[in-house]
C-alpha cells in the first residue's frame, strides 16, 4: 500500500513539473516583448527618464566588508546615492565568483531594469561583454578590463602605480636597511606595474634599494598575509607594503613596530603608529560622472585609465614620518598630478640587465598594461 | 631570525594542535566528527565578536569554547541518539558552520580586534634562544601544551580514559559490560567541540586579530589528517602539528628568499606532505591495526 | 528524557518517499525563523528563494546551468558512497577532467571538426578518472583514509590549475592575465535552446548519466555488487566480490563523471580554462548526493533544488539585502534535516520521559 502511494505521489509530481514547464515556454513566448521596451523607453526619452529613477547596479568579487577592493567600490556606490539622492536607485551583489555566476548576476540586473551595471573585477570581462550583447540598451562599465566588444561596454582603470612610486620614495627615506617587503597577490600586469613603480620610486632616492616579494596567490587571506608579512620582516625588510586586500599585514607590522603602507583604503586604524600612507581607490567621482552621463543621455563608450590627476588615486594622510619626507612625497604627488612627471620615465633597466627605457623616454600605456617583467632591484623571479 | 621563525611556526601550529587533540579524543571514543572545520570557525567568529564588543579577549576565548561545545551538540544528537551517518552529518556541520559564521561575522569584517596579551614567565623568558619561544607566548599556546599532557594522562592513566578507549575499540562489548557508551561519546564530542572552538579563538585573537569569512581556510581538515598521522597518539599529534606548521611557514620563507621555485608548488607542499605522511603511516598495517579505534565511524544502537 | 531507537523490521517505504519532503519542510520553517531573526519578511524571503527563480524561462535555464555539474558529480558520488568509499575529492577530479579535456583546444588549436567535442569529453572523463585513481590506489594498497587523501588532492589540483593557466597554458594575447585562449566554436558545448537561455548540453549529459547510473545500480550485477559491498563487505567477499577492485571502480566512475562535469562546465559555461572554474561544485555535490538519498534519479531533483537555493539567494540579496551566506546556512540545514529524517526510515523513534535507570 505504501509503495502504491509512493508511486502515485511521484507520478503526480512529475506530471505537474512537465505541465508547468510547458506552460512556462508558452508564457515567455510572449514575455520577451514585455521586457526590453521598458529599458528602451528609458533611453530614447530622456525627458521621461528624469522622472523615472536611474538604476545603477554593481557586482563585487568580494564582500563589501573586506575593507579593501570591494569595500572601496561600494563606497563609490554610496557616493552615487549621496550625490543624486532620490533620482537614483542602486543595487548590488557581493562575493560573485567569476564565471557563469557573474554572467547570470549581470543578466539578472539587466532584466530587472538596471540602466548601468558596474562589473568590478577583471575576471568578469567575457561575461560583461556577453550580457552587453544581449541588452544593448543597458550600459556596462568593466573595471580593469580591455575588451569592449559592444558599443555599450566601457572599461575603466586607475593608475595605482603612481601612488606606488610615491610610496617607494617614502620607503627609501624611512628604511634603515634599504630593503622593503612586498606582499603580492598574483603576477598580473597591474601588480607587476605596482612593484616596478615602487622600486623605481625607491631607487630615485637610494639607488641600491632592494625589494623582496612574496606571492600570496590570493587577493584576500588574512592568515596568509600575516604569515607573509612575518616572513618578510624576519628576512630583514623594515618596510612592508602589499597588493592584497586585508589589513592583516598592517596589523603584523604594527605589532612588530615595522613601518608599512596600506592598500585600497586607509588602514590607519590598524596601524596607528606604523602606517605611513595608503593608496585609496576613490571611485566616487568616476561613478558619479558615468551615472550622470546615463541620466543626461550623453553616455558614450570610453576606455579610461586615470590616476592622481583625475582624482582616482588618492593618498591617505602622510603620517609617522618626519616633515621633510612628507614634503618630498607631497611634491612628487604634485608633479604627477600636474602631469609633469611620469613614474615610468627612463633611464630604466630591466631585471635581466637589458635597457628598457632610455633617458627621458616614457613607457607607453600599451606596454604597461601588459607588463610582465621586473626592473632591476627586485629580489625575486617573476612567476611566468 | 631563526628564533622569530620558530615563534611564527608555533603560532601556526597551535590551532592545528588543539583541534587535533580534541578530535583525537573524539575518535578514540569511536566517533568520526568531520565537522571540526565548522566548529572551529564558529568558535573563531564568536570569540572575535565577544572580545570586540566586551573588550575582553579572555571572555572571547571562553565564549569561543562555549560556542564550539554548543555547535557540536546537534552533531552529537544526530549521530549518537538518532544514529545518522557520521560522515555526512559531520560534513553538514562544516557547511552550516561556514555559513552561520559568515552570517554572524558580517558586521565584524574589517574591524580591528583585540589581541590576547602574551604571558611572560619572569626569568625564563630571558633565556637566549628558547626564552621567547617557550616562555613568552600567548596563553593559548601554553594551554595547547597543557592539553596534550592532560589528554595523554587522561587516556592512558585513568580509568575513565581506559573506558573511553574501550568504547572506541568495541562499543558492543563495552555496552555489554554496562559502560555508558552513548553518554561517554556525548562528552567526548563536546570536548572535541570545545577544543575546536578554542582553536578557532586562537585564530581570531592571536594569529591575526580580525575576522573574515572562511577564516579557518581548511585548518580543520588538516587537523583531521593530523589525527590519523599521529596514529591516534597525543605526542605524535604534537609532532605532526609542528611539522605541518614548519612546512606552511617554510614555504613562505622559501618564496621570500627568492629561490625561484613556482609559488604554487611551494603552496601545495603542506597538502602533499600530508598525503605522503598519511600513506606512510597507514601503510604500516600493524601500526594502524593496533592504534585505530576499531569502532570508528560505526553507529551504535543499543538493543534493549 | 531518553531518545530510543527501535529498529524497524523493514525499511519504511512511506518514509523513504516523504523524508526528503519532510526535511525540506523543516528547513523552510527554520528558514522562516531565521529571516524573522534577521528582521526580514519571512514569506517574501521564502518566495524569493524557492519560487521566484522558477517564474522566468531564462532563470530556469540558469537553473539547468547550475544544476548540471551538481547532478553529474553527485551521481558519481552516489556510487562511491553506496560502496562505502568516501570520495570527498570530487572537486579535484572536476578540475583535472577540465584540464585534460581543455588540452585539445589549447594544444591542438587547428583540430576543429565534429570530433573535437567528443574527444574533449572523453579526455575529460579520462582525466577525472585518472586523478580519482590516486586516492583509490592509496586506499587499496596502503589503507590510507580516502577522505583525507582525496581532500588534500583537491588543494593540489587547484594549485596545479593555477600554475598552468598562469604559465605554459596562458593565452599569449591575454595581456599577461591568467587564463587560456578562448575555445573556438567547435570546442564549445552547444546550448540547448539558444534563444531562450544559457542552458547547454551539460545538463542533458547530466540527465543521461543519472538515468544510466540508476539503471546500472538497480538492474545490473555490477550495481548489485556496489550495493552489497557497501552494506556488508564480508558478504560481498563470500559472493566473490573484491573490495579493493570496487574501490578503484567506484572512485574512477565518480572521477570520470566529475571530470565530465568539469570539461562541460569549462567548454559550455565558461568558454576557456581559467584559474577558478568551480564555485565549489565538488563539495555542494556531496549535499546533493545525500539529499537524493544516493539514488541517481532523486539526485536530479536534489540538484535542481540546490541550484534553486543558489539562484534564490541572489534574488534575495538584490531585493531584500539578505546576505549570500544564508544560502550556505540553508544548504547545511537542509542536509542536517535530511539526515535526521532519513533515520526514520530505519528506526522508529521513541522518546520516553521515564526514569533513566536503564543505562544507554
Amino acid at each position: 500500500m505504501n509503495r502504491i502511494i509512493a508511486i502515485v505521489v511521484g507520478l503526480v509530481v512529475i506530471a505537474g513539473g512537465v505541465y508547468w514547464w510547458w506552460s512556462q515556454s508558452q508564457r515567455t513566448a510572449q514575455a520577451p516583448q514585455a521586457e526590453p521596451p521598458k529599458t528602451e523607453a528609458q533611453q530614447t526619452a530622456p525627458v521621461e527618464q528624469a522622472a523615472a529613477k536611474t538604476k545603477a547596479c554593481f557586482i563585487y568579487v568580494g564582500p563589501i566588508g573586506d575593507f579593501g577592493w570591494s569595500y572601496q567600490h561600494n563606497q563609490g556606490r554610496l557616493a552615487i546615492e549621496k550625490e543624486f539622492g532620490d533620482k537614483v536607485e542602486t543595487a548590488y551583489l557581493e562575493s560573485v565568483p567569476e564565471g557563469p555566476d557573474a554572467e547570470r548576476a549581470m543578466e539578472r540586473f539587466a532584466r530587472e531594469g538596471c540602466n548601468i551595471v558596474f562589473a568590478t573585477s577583471f575576471g568578469y570581462m567575457d561575461q560583461t561583454n556577453a550580457v552587453a550583447g544581449k541588452f544593448p540598451d543597458v550600459k556596462f562599465e568593466h573595471a580593469t578590463g580591455f575588451k569592449r566588444e559592444h558599443a555599450n561596454v566601457s572599461t575603466y582603470n586607475s593608475k595605482f602605480h603612481e601612488g606606488r612610486y610615491v610610496q617607494g620614495q617614502i620607503a627609501a627615506k624611512m628604511s634603515k636597511a634599504g630593503l622593503a617587503g612586498y606582499i603580492a597577490s598574483f603576477p598580473i600586469p597591474e601588480v607587476v606595474m605596482g612593484i616596478n613603480a615602487f622600486v623605481l620610486g625607491a631607487q630615485s632616492i637610494n639607488p641600491d634599494f632592494k625589494l623582496k616579494v612574496v606571492w600570496a596567490n590570493t587577493w584576500f587571506d588574512p592568515g596568509k598575509e600575516a604569515d607573509a608579512a612575518k616572513a618578510l620582516i624576519d628576512q630583514g625588510a623594515d618596510i612592508i607594503t602589499q597588493h592584497t586586500d586585508s589589513t592583516a599585514a598592517m596589523q603584523v607590522a604594527s605589532e612588530r613596530g615595522v613601518l608599512a603602507f596600506g592598500q585600497a583604503s586607509d588602514m590607519i586604524k590598524f596601524g596607528p603608529n606604523t602606517q605611513l600612507t595608503s593608496i585609496i581607490d576613490d571611485w566616487g567621482p568616476y561613478y558619479i560622472e558615468r551615472v550622470r552621463a546615463v541620466m543626461d543621455g550623453t553616455w558614450q563608450q570610453q576606455d579610461v585609465w586615470a590616476g592622481m590627476k583625475e582624482g582616482h588615486v588618492v593618498m591617505a594622510a602622510y603620517s609617522n614620518m618626519p616633515d621633510d619626507v612628507k614634503a618630498l612625497a607631497a611634491e612628487t604627488e604634485g608633479k604627477i598630478k600636474s602631469g609633469a612627471f611620469n613614474p615610468f620615465t627612463g633611464p630604466v633597466m630591466k631585471q635581466d640587465g637589458t635597457e628598457w627605457l632610455k633617458d627621458g623616454e616614457v613607457a607607453g600605456d600599451g606596454v604597461l598594461l601588459g607588463l610582465n617583467f621586473y626592473v632591476q632591484g627586485v629580489d625575486d623571479r617573476l612567476p611566468q | 631570525m631563526l628564533e622569530n621563525i620558530l615563534i611564527t611556526i608555533a603560532t601556526a601550529a597551535t590551532p592545528l594542535l588543539i583541534a587535533a587533540i580534541g578530535e583525537l579524543v573524539v575518535e578514540r571514543s569511536g566517533v568520526l566528527n568531520l565537522g571540526v572545520e565548522g566548529m572551529m570557525i564558529i568558535g573563531a567568529v564568536i570569540a572575535f565578536a565577544v572580545a570586540l564588543t566586551t573588550g575582553s579577549p579572555w571572555l572571547g576565548v571562553l565564549c569561543g569554547i562555549g560556542a564550539g561545545i554548543l555547535f557540536s551538540l546537534p552533531f552529537a544528537f544526530l549521530t549518537l541518539s538518532i544514529a545518522t551517518n557520521q560522515v555526512a552529518t559531520g560534513l553538514s556541520l562544516t557547511l552550516l558552520g561556514i555559513g552561520l559564521s559568515g552570517m554572524i561575522g558580517e558586521s565584524f569584517v574589517g574591524r580591528p580586534g583585540v589581541k590576547l596579551p602574551l604571558i611572560e614567565v619572569p626569568l625564563l623568558s630571558d633565556l637566549p634562544f628558547v626564552g621567547r619561544l617557550l616562555f613568552a607566548q600567548d596563553p593559548i599556546f601554553y594551554l595547547s601544551i597543557g592539553l596534550v599532557a592532560a589528554v595523554l594522562w587522561f587516556l592512558f592513566r585513568t580509568r575513565a580514559g581506559l573506558t573511553l578507549r574501550a568504547i572506541g575499540d568495541s562499543h558492543g562489548s563495552a555496552h555489554a559490560l554496562g559502560v555508558p557508551v552513548i553518554r561517554t561519546r556525548y562528552l567526548a564530542v563536546m570536548f572535541g567541540g570545545a577544543c575546536a572552538g578554542l582553536a578557532g579563538a586562537h585564530l581570531t585573537l592571536v594569529y591575526t586579530s580580525q575576522w573574515i569569512e572562511n577564516m579557518s581556510a581548511g585548518r580543520g581538515w588538516i587537523a583531521l589528517a593530523l589525527v590519523v598521522f599521529a596514529s591516534w597518539r597525543p605526542l605524535r599529534v604534537l609532532a605532526g602539528a609542528y611539522l605541518f606548521g614548519t612546512v606552511s611557514i617554510g614555504q613562505l620563507h622559501a618564496q621570500a628568499f627568492g629561490l625561484g621555485i613556482p609559488a604554487q608548488l611551494l603552496s601545495s607542499l603542506p597538502y602533499l606532505a600530508t598525503v605522503v605522511v598519511l600513506v606512510v603511516i597507514s601503510g604500516n598495517r600493524r601500526l594502524t591495526m593496533v592504534n585505530t579505534p576499531a569502532s570508528l565511524g560505526r553507529a551504535f544502537v543499543p538493543d534493549r | 528524557m531518553r531518545v530510543e531507537l527501535i529498529k524497524r523490521p523493514q525499511q519504511s517505504v512511506l518514509f523513504s518517499v516523504i523524508s526528503p519532503f519532510l526535511a525540506l519542510g523543516l528547513t523552510v520553517v527554520f528558514g522562516a525563523l531565521l529571516f524573522i531573526a534577521l528582521g526580514k519578511p519571512p514569506l517574501t524571503a521564502l518566495r524569493l528563494y524557492f519560487v521566484e527563480p522558477l517564474t522566468e524561462l531564462w532563470s530556469v535555464h540558469e537553473l539547468a546551468v547550475k544544476a548540471g555539474p551538481l547532478i553529474l558529480i553527485a551521481v558519481g558520488l552516489s556510487v562511491c558512497y553506496r560502496s562505502n568509499n568516501w570520495n570527498i575529492g570530487a572537486e579535484g577530479q572536476f578540475i583535472f577532467g577540465a584540464i585534460a579535456g581543455s588540452s585539445v583546444p589549447i594544444l591542438l588549436p587547428g583540430f576543429q571538426n565534429f570530433a573535437t567535442m567528443p574527444l574533449m569529453l572523453l579526455l575529460g572523463m579520462a582525466g577525472g578518472a585518472a586523478y580519482a585513481a590516486i586516492p583509490a590506489f592509496l586506499k587499496a594498497r596502503f589503507n590510507a583514509n580516502e577522505i583525507l587523501t582525496s581532500l588534500m588532492l583537491v588543494y593540489v589540483a587547484e594549485l596545479f590549475l593555477d600554475w598552468l593557466v598562469r604559465g605554459i597554458w596562458r593565452d599569449p594575447a591575454g595581456m599577461a592575465f591568467p587564463g587560456s585562449v578562448r575555445f573556438p566554436t567547435a570546442a564549445t558545448l552547444p546550448e540547448l535552446a539558444p534563444t531562450q537561455g544559457n542552458a547547454h548540453f551539460g545538463f542533458l549529459l547530466a540527465l543521461i548519466a543519472a538515468v544510466a547510473v540508476w539503471f546500472f545500480l538497480a538492474r545490473t550485477l555490477k550495481g548489485f555488487e556496489v550495493r552489497v559491498i557497501g552494506l556488508s563487505p564480508r558478504a560481498g567477499r563470500f559472493a566473490g566480490f573484491s573490495t579493493p577492485r570496487m574501490v578503484f571502480f567506484s572512485f574512477m566512475l565518480a572521477g570520470a563523471l566529475a571530470g565530465l562535469a568539469g570539461i562541460s562546465e569549462v567548454s559550455g559555461a565558461i568558454g576557456q580554462l581559467r584559474e577558478v572554474i568551480s564555485p565549489g561544485y565538488g563539495f555542494t555535490a556531496i549535499i546533493v548526493a545525500f539529499l537524493g538519498r544516493l539514488n541517481p534519479l532523486a539526485i536530479i531533483g536534489a540538484g535542481l533544488l540546490l541550484a534553486l537555493t543558489y539562484l534564490g539567494g541572489e534574488a534575495a540579496q538584490i531585493s531584500l539585502g539578505i546576505s549570500d551566506k544564508v544560502v550556505r546556512v540553508f544548504q547545511g540545514t537542509l542536509l542536517f534535516f535530511v539526515l535526521a529524517c532519513d533515520s526514520l526510515i530505519y528506526y522508529r523513534i521513541r522518546v520516553s520521559f521515564g526514569n533513566a535507570a536503564q543505562a544507554a
